[in-house]
């Protein structure tokens, strides 16, 4: 069914044949378009009869929370529950106060992951304060922790079950797959519904946006254990269960610690995000900024952000390393074996004594204070005087030149067309069974009453995606020839693959104000450095003697980029874009928030105007299958289930 | 000192969840509010809803100042939407919305049925809203006042947002607002377009006028932009009772507002002096604009601001002080 299990031999011979049958599909739709232009559009109804009754059954649940047992037994539970663990947590480190804290986690760094991290984590959360976001950079960890911990409390056992049951894979599969489209703003309305605003509400949602790579990875992590240890475990007559906690477990845990990691990298930028459900913390600043148009303090904001997303991202992985190590180096140091016990008992005590002995009241000192805010904002007020017909004329030279027509195309097209359009391209680029989920996707966006609203979505999800696709390549073209290049790219990449979405959305508002050029600007931001990264493996990938045969033959640069290398990593380009689309949905929805409209708006209204609940609630879902529809469009490389579980976060 | 309040809060916490858990593990269900720390006002902090608009930010400011330096309570500020704020009274993370606009339906479902929430009176300002053109467009076109010339004058109002049409600037997309459906119903050929916020509203605003660029837009009452620039309010359909009543097919223009103040039902119960005085609270529109253009156009923290107005109109607060403080 994917080409890549075809041979080099019968994929030339095919090859003419596709193209072939390609350009008759392009043709025909072209025709199409031009023949039943403007018919049998779907024009957008904001009073849909899926939007009344969506908002019907928003009125029942809100009378029946308190008397619905399914309400105050199961829902109202889980509310309680969550709240009393985000709770704890908050007073635990409100207790702790900061010299507690600060040495927290500096002692965490020194045992999990050596004294570099120790010095970077303790440096990181001196600058929480310095940045006078004490409190909120402790919020957000604390929802962050707590969504972290449920997500492993749940996900680690159910990556286990799934990795050796059958039943439980075939299950989860699919639902993870779903999952991890899933823009984070998606969940946002299901969540009020359900379960209100507030820090257990966004918790509830962090955890579940956070909680496939647990799994997964899990599951990855226990299935590749070492066939020979198993068999060798088995022969000396150990039952299932001392299997799994012996030889299992142990040998799986680098990758469970890096299953942590992924989890906590993803649910640091939902709870980000939650600041619109009335989560505390660091998302609060960001918001209330962009709000007052005051980019300066959502500087400030988004640099605890991003600090904080570095020292548990490094923290994380050095532990994973470091469990690696051990895992293979079976017998530690005996003087480190005498230690043990007392080195982390003093560990775990100092945080305590550090509480008690440095008198404070909770807050960092007002003493220390620093603020970028002012610097920032006298750039941006240059930039917005000395710079405004620049932006301004990119701005509009790509909304009028790309986003434009190319919306005023999908809107127009009848929606049949467009359905028979997806279901070819699907059918060609990845298959029969992946044309009917994206077709059927779409219809059911239909069914939604948000056509036109997907459709103008879609239009600036593709032109994001181009310019990504383009910067993309061409970054991870050169990365792959210029060593130097390379390794000036490769740690910012590496740093930006770790930030949350939502800090994107800054620069892209400093330039360019309220637009939809500004969501495909941050989309752009924010999808390229994975599409970079795939690009730059695949081309370096390409054998050096097939390299050195075309040189041989007299191939130019540019013959030898375009005819050899790009072709051979062609799998890998179908990956890059494949992620890229669906990262750039997922950032593009975000863009509602800045005046990106569409679907990414739909949501934001739904939960700020009653009357519009159900349509936000709608486009929530549609947003869900329009990722569904993209993801299966590009999904011919015929990736393995490992890559999927593997792959970096996308939202 | 904090640092044992901090302590007592915690035991007092894990003694509220202890009965808690005890009260439900009777099998009882749970309400949506359990394990919010519904005592609130008994433990001396005041929470309140800070809608995302200067004049709402300033009835907070002067609101809370004054819990805390007359009246000694802790206040926190809770930055939401304004819908969404109702919510909160349900679940006990809002105890004061500080300015409320009508919003008939929400008092329907959260003070006359679920009757979580109060109604504290008028705050003394009157709002309005409507469609506003800057000074010299209504100067150079005298009849683009009347919503049924704007059609003529779409093509003035184009941008590279409006897909075609004319554009009506909004602000925050959880404003009080009708304008989607009064394009559709009066079939006017303009796309609503969302600046945002009121920040980028009021910077649109100034641009107009400044440089002379038409401009259509949403705007409002009590507005400190108002005493500094001149605009005019198009006139729409007049309002009658009930022409709203359906969101979706309303084709009348915005009713005049009596803006009022909301308390959560156990703040009323257990607030005390604190919701005494929020009830007293009462001002004018030249109060609010003047803390609203401090924070806005001089650039002052909302608490600098509030102090300043404090100093200046002390006969005005110290009626709102409960008797006996």
């Amino acid at each position: 069914m994917t080409t890549g299990e075809l041979t080099p031999a019968r994929w030339s011979v095919r090859r003419p044949d596709r193209r072939a049958v390609a350009a008759v599909v392009a043709a025909a739709l072209a025709v199409g378009y031009l023949l039943f232009r403007g018919q049998q559009v779907l024009p957008h109804d904001s009073d849909a009869a899926v939007f009344r009754s969506l908002n019907a059954a928003r009125d029942w649940v809100d009378a029946n929370r308190n008397s619905e047992p399914v309400f105050t037994f199961v829902v109202n539970y889980l509310r309680y529950g969550v709240a009393l663990l985000v709770t704890a947590i908050q007073d635990l480190l409100g207790w702790l106060g900061v010299a507690g804290v600060i040495t927290l986690a500096v002692v965490t760094g020194a045992v999990l992951a050596g004294w570099r991290i120790a010095v970077l984590a303790g440096a990181g959360f001196v600058s929480f304060g310095l940045l006078g976001l004490w409190q909120e950079s402790l919020d957000t960890l604390a929802l962050t922790l707590a969504a972290v911990l449920l997500a492993v409390a749940v996900g680690v056992p159910l990556g286990i079950l799934a990795a050796q049951v059958r039943v439980v894979r075939a299950v989860l599969r699919p639902v993870l797959d779903v999952m991890q489209i899933m823009p984070t703003f998606a969940y946002l309305a299901p969540m009020t519904l359900l379960f209100l605003i507030g820090a257990p509400s966004a918790t509830l949602a962090t955890l579940i946006y956070a909680i496939p790579p647990a799994i997964r990875i899990t599951a990855l992590g226990i299935s590749q254990v070492d066939p020979n240890a198993v068999q060798a475990a088995t022969s000396l007559g150990s039952t299932r269960w001392q299997l799994l906690r012996k030889v299992r477990l142990p040998m799986a845990r680098p990758t469970i610690i890096l299953a942590v990691n992924q989890t906590l990298m993803m649910a640091l930028s939902m709870v980000v995000i939650t600041a619109l459900i009335d989560a505390p913390g660091l998302g609060q600043p960001i918001m209330r900024s962009l709000e007052r148009v005051n980019v300066g303090a959502a500087f400030d904001a988004g640099l605890a952000i991003v600090i904080m997303a570095v020292v548990l991202d490094r923290l994380t992985t050095r532990a994973a390393q470091r469990a690696g190590a051990r895992s293979t180096s079976r017998t530690p140091a005996v003087g480190w074996r005498r230690w043990r016990r007392p080195v982390l008992l003093a560990a775990g005590v100092s945080p305590v004594v550090a509480a008690l002995a440095v008198p404070g009241d909770g807050g960092f000192p007002d003493a220390f204070r620093f603020s970028f805010a002012p610097v920032v904002n006298t750039v941006v007020a240059w930039i917005e005087l000395e710079l405004f017909p620049l932006t301004d004329g990119i701005k509009n030279a790509v909304t009028i030149g790309l986003v434009n027509p190319l919306q005023t195309v999908l809107t127009s097209a009848p929606w049949w067309l467009l359905l028979v359009a997806v279901v070819l391209l699907g059918g060609l680029v990845s298959g029969a069974r992946a044309a009917v989920v994206a077709g059927t996707a779409l219809a059911a966006v239909a069914g939604l009453g948000l056509w036109q609203h997907a459709m103008e979505t879609l239009a600036t999800v593709l032109v994001a995606t181009a310019l990504t696709v383009v910067i993309g390549l061409w970054i991870g073209v050169t990365a792959a020839r210029r060593r130097r290049f390379a390794a000036v790219a490769r740690p910012v990449l590496d740093a930006a693959q770790t930030l949350p979405s939502f800090v994107y959305l800054l620069p892209a508002v400093a330039l360019f104000g309220a637009s939809r050029f500004t969501a495909v600007v941050a989309a752009v931001i924010y999808a390229v450095p994975p599409v970079a990264r795939l690009v730059e493996g695949g081309v370096r990938a390409v054998p050096a003697p097939v390299v050195e045969a075309a040189t041989a033959a007299g191939a130019s640069a540019r013959q030898l980029l375009w005819q050899v290398q790009l072709p051979i990593a062609r799998r890998d380009l179908l990956l890059a874009a494949n992620q890229g689309i669906v990262m750039v949905l997922a950032m593009v929805v975000v863009g509602g928030l800045v005046g990106a409209g569409a679907l990414g708006y739909d949501v934001v209204a739904g939960f700020s105007q009653r009357s519009d609940f159900g349509q936000g609630l709608a486009a929530g879902a549609c947003i869900v299958l329009l990722g569904v529809v993209l993801d299966r469009l590009t999904q011919g490389a015929g990736r393995g289930p490992a890559e999927r579980g593997l792959r970096p976060r996308s939202g | 000192m904090k640092g044992t309040l901090v302590k007592k809060k915690l035991t007092l916490r894990l003694a509220a969840a202890v009965a808690l858990s005890l009260a439900v593990s009777g099998c009882q269900g749970v309400s949506s509010d359990a394990g919010s720390g519904s005592d609130n006002a008994a433990k001396g902090v005041v929470k309140l809803a800070v809608n995302p608009w200067v004049g709402n930010e300033a009835n907070a400011a002067v609101i809370g100042y004054l819990l805390e330096k007359e009246l000694g309570y802790e206040v926190e500020e809770k930055n939401l939407k304004e819908e969404i704020s109702w919510q909160g009274f349900e679940t006990g993370e809002v105890d004061v919305i500080v300015e409320n606009w009508g919003h008939e339906d929400l008092k329907q479902q959260y003070i006359e049925d679920k009757k979580v929430a109060v109604d504290l009176g008028p705050t003394g300002n009157k709002g309005v809203i409507g469609w506003y053109v800057p000074a010299w467009m209504a100067e150079k076109h005298p009849d683009i006042t009347d919503y049924r010339n704007l059609n003529k004058y779409a093509d003035l109002f184009k941008t590279s947002e409006s897909g075609g049409k004319g554009q009506l600037l909004d602000g925050d997309p959880s404003f009080v607002t009708n304008d989607e459906a009064l394009v559709t119903n009066l079939k006017l050929n303009y796309k609503v377009v969302y600046a945002g916020s009121e920040a980028s509203l009021i910077k649109a605003a100034q641009q107009a006028t400044a440089q002379q660029k038409p401009l259509l837009f949403y705007f409002y009452e009590p507005q400190w932009l108002f005493a500094k620039e001149k605009y005019v309010r198009v006139n729409l359909p007049p309002y009658t009772d009930g022409c709203d009543a359906d969101p979706k097919k309303v084709n009348c223009d915005y009713p005049d507002y009596t803006l009022d103040k909301i308390a959560s039902a156990k703040f009323a119960e257990t607030g005390g002096a604190a919701f005494e005085f929020v009830k007293n609270f009462q001002w004018t529109n030249d109060d609010q604009n003047e803390v609203a253009s401090y924070i806005a156009l001089d650039g002052m923290s909302a608490r600098d601001a509030a102090e300043k107005w404090v100093a200046a109109h002390e006969s005005t607060w110290r009626a709102w002080l409960p008797a006996g403080t």
